[in-house]
């Protein structure tokens, strides 16, 4: 047993945790930013498999991990394109053109992945380790934390960012305004249309984002369905953290705790099935909404389209 | 006379506003197909050979029986603005009473008697499933969609192990369940080899449309769907309400699993999920929430389904294909609502402040100034 918990074990386990929690994080603080906005995207669990596919797609051809990830950012700026002129623009239903977006995002990468790539097994391999000099040396959580893809610290800087610009800029105020009173938003001379279309653009790149991550990084292929779920876990941490990024952060790394301990259990020798594995998230989850019901709080305008002069 | 006459194209507004929808989504499917390097016009008339043409019309009718049951416990919540989108657990746990404990209850008990019992188990199965998002909605106003939906993927864990564990047919190394004889499951329609689970979900629409329409607890349904609050002030106990209509929800596409498995499938696999609520869903809307006019726009699915699967594989697509048709048709319809709705009130198709936005390259200062 204490072989087992070895400082190896310690660093994969750790290791486990941060690959598991990134696509997460990145995913939630795209939907906190349009949440906090007053666009609900339900269509996050589609935008994240268009930026996985995408993603996996450019690396596949190009082999360059940077451009996949790139390319998982536009495509599901792309992917968020529906969600903006017809909820944004013309005040359609969220949830429905969401559902829509979910549905199409599942169907049409299903539809490539077998067309084009499913004939031969194909991962990516690791990518381009980025080694920080002496941190990287510290044991156990060395390996584990400093010595990642130099992918994982671009997604941990663009994190901080965007708490900052949420939390700290008038840029950020407005978007708050928006999703809070976007009427007061109008009568100080802001376009909520504007304002709200950003918000869409900038969370579909991070949702994007978060889909290559789970696919280049966190599993190095893309399979049908890759994200299982995952889009609407980050639904469900946006809601509980209301609207701050350091709370999306923690709940992601509780997250990659709840989806690591599977694996872990299995190598200390329990017999858990993997269908038990899959269903640990989603009972913490719910669980935790049990818990904290009442501390779940989204932003009033959510959900609504803003027209002005309307009651 | 100008009254019908308004009736008439009133009637006729309706009709194009549920069909353009399904019409517009097909289109751009088939252009979709084309892009992709396949023939459209093949695979639609694969969906017509493979649906409809010989006997195959009747496995069309046999995979409507579950959808339409589906569609009918979507409408229940969906009228009363709940947004239940745990179907796809619901549906496979009440699948999962029919194959698990099936072949038990028919050693049992007479057939008629064990077939009640597992479509009332399915029910109240279903209905307790949906008691941890409809309480947590009722009593702190958490967001029902993310909690329904949360149960569901917890339901399909669940279904799986319960298939892989207590319910597995130990004479076979496939994890599924063990089959139920042909003597127990129901009824064929005489005549035909559809079974009679589609004259349930016929019955069952028929007699919800009625409930919806005629009766004082739909009428209480649909003043709790427009504004909880207004029904509160006319004495409806919200709290009850939410729970009952998820129970019903929940229940009613659960007892579409028991349906689906007692009337076609006879054994369940696990990691099988047919995605039934995710391809309703549209058409409910399309139907106005009314359980009758469900019934044709439920039937074509069905129809696009049963040879849509056959027709895409020939197509060299996956039948996930299907999944986009559905999503499009869901776009096209919130587009066509608005542009309807747009048009009736006599308004410009584009919302004001982007019509400003569009117009404001080609307008000069003065021209700016009065608009």
């Amino acid at each position: 047993m204490s072989d087992l918990l070895s400082a190896a074990f310690v660093t994969v386990f750790i290791a486990t945790v941060i690959a598991q929690a990134m696509p997460l994080m990145l995913a939630a603080v795209g939907e906190n930013i349009g949440e906090q906005a007053g666009v609900l995207n339900l269509g996050i669990e589609g935008v994240m498999l268009i930026g996985a596919y995408t993603g996996f797609i450019v690396t596949l051809t190009t082999g360059n991990f940077w451009l996949g990830m790139l390319a998982g950012a536009v495509g599901g700026v792309v992917g968020n394109l529906a969600m903006l002129v017809l909820n944004v623009w013309l005040g359609l239903n969220q949830i429905v053109v969401g559902l829509a977006v979910t549905l199409i995002g599942e169907g049409i990468t299903s539809v490539l992945y077998l067309q084009n790539n499913a004939k031969s097994v194909t991962s990516l391999g690791a990518p381009p380790e980025f080694k920080i000099p002496f941190l990287a040396d510290i044991p156990v959580i060395g390996p584990a934390l400093f010595q990642q893809s130099a992918l994982f610290w671009v997604a941990v800087i663009f994190v901080i960012a965007a708490g900052f610009f949420l939390s700290r800029t008038n840029w950020g105020l407005s978007i708050r305004a928006a999703g809070q009173k976007p009427s007061s938003l109008d009568a100080a001379g802001g376009s909520v249309v504007k304002i709200r279309s950003h918000a869409v653009l900038l969370s579909g790149a991070f949702v994007g984002l978060g889909g290559a991550y789970l696919a280049l990084i966190t599993t190095s292929t893309f399979t049908p369905f890759i994200t299982n779920g995952l889009g609407f876990i980050a639904i469900v941490i946006t809601m509980l953290s209301r609207g701050r990024i350091i709370l999306v952060a923690i709940t992601s790394v509780v997250y990659g705790l709840t989806v690591a301990i599977g694996p872990a259990l299995q190598v200390l020798g329990y017999n858990v099935s993997a269908d038990v594995i899959k269903m640990i998230p989603f009972i913490v989850v719910i669980l935790t909404l049990i818990v904290f019901a009442r501390t779940s709080v989204v932003p009033p305008a959510l959900g609504t389209s803003y027209t002005r002069g309307a009651r | 006379m100008g009254a019908e006459h308004q009736r008439g194209r009133k009637a006729l507004d309706e009709v194009v506003r549920s069909v353009l929808p399904v019409v517009l989504a097909l289109v751009v499917a088939g252009l979709i197909i084309l892009a992709m390097g396949s023939n459209p016009l093949d695979f639609f008339a694969g969906v017509w050979t493979y649906g409809v043409t010989g006997s195959n019309w009747q496995r069309s009718l046999v995979l409507m029986a579950p959808l339409l049951i589906v569609a009918v416990g979507l409408i229940v919540a969906f009228r009363g603005q709940l947004w239940n989108l745990g179907y796809n657990g619901q549906y496979l746990l009440g699948a999962v009473v029919a194959s698990g404990f099936g072949p038990y209850l028919f050693d049992a008990m007479p057939v008629w008697l064990a077939t009640i019992v597992i479509f009332l188990g399915s029910l109240l199965v279903g209905a307790i499933w949906s008691l941890v998002p409809s309480i947590l909605k009722a009593r702190y106003g958490t967001n029902e969609i993310i909690t329904s939906l949360v149960m569901s993927f917890i339901g399909i864990g669940v279904a799986n192990l319960l298939i892989k564990g207590p319910f597995k047919d130990t004479t076979t190394p496939q994890p599924q369940t063990a089959v139920i004889g042909d003597e127990n499951l129901l009824a064929y329609i005489p005549g035909t080899s559809i079974h009679v689970g589609l004259i349930i979900a016929l019955v069952l629409a028929v007699v919800a449309q009625f409930v919806f329409s005629r009766t004082s607890f739909g009428l209480r349904m649909d003043i709790f769907g427009a504004s909880p609050k207004a029904a509160r002030h006319v004495g409806i106990n919200s709290t009850w309400m939410v729970i009952l209509l998820f129970a019903l929800s929940s229940g009613l596409i659960a007892f579409a699993g028991a349906v689906d498995v007692l009337g076609q499938y006879s054994y369940q696999r696990a990691n099988w999920n047919p995605h039934y609520g995710d391809a309703v869903m549209p058409f409910v809307f399309l139907a106005r929430l009314s359980p009758i006019a469900a019934i044709p726009l439920v039937g074509f699915y069905a129809v696009l389904a049963t040879g849509g699967t056959l027709a895409a594989q020939q197509a060299g697509l996956n039948v996930d294909f299907l999944l986009v048709i559905v999503g499009l048709i869901l776009i096209f319809m919130t587009i066509t609502e608005y542009v309807g709705e747009r048009r009736r009130l006599g308004q410009s198709y584009l919302p004001p402040g982007l019509r400003r936005t569009l117009a404001r390259p080609f307008q000069t200062g003065a021209a700016r100034k009065e608009s």
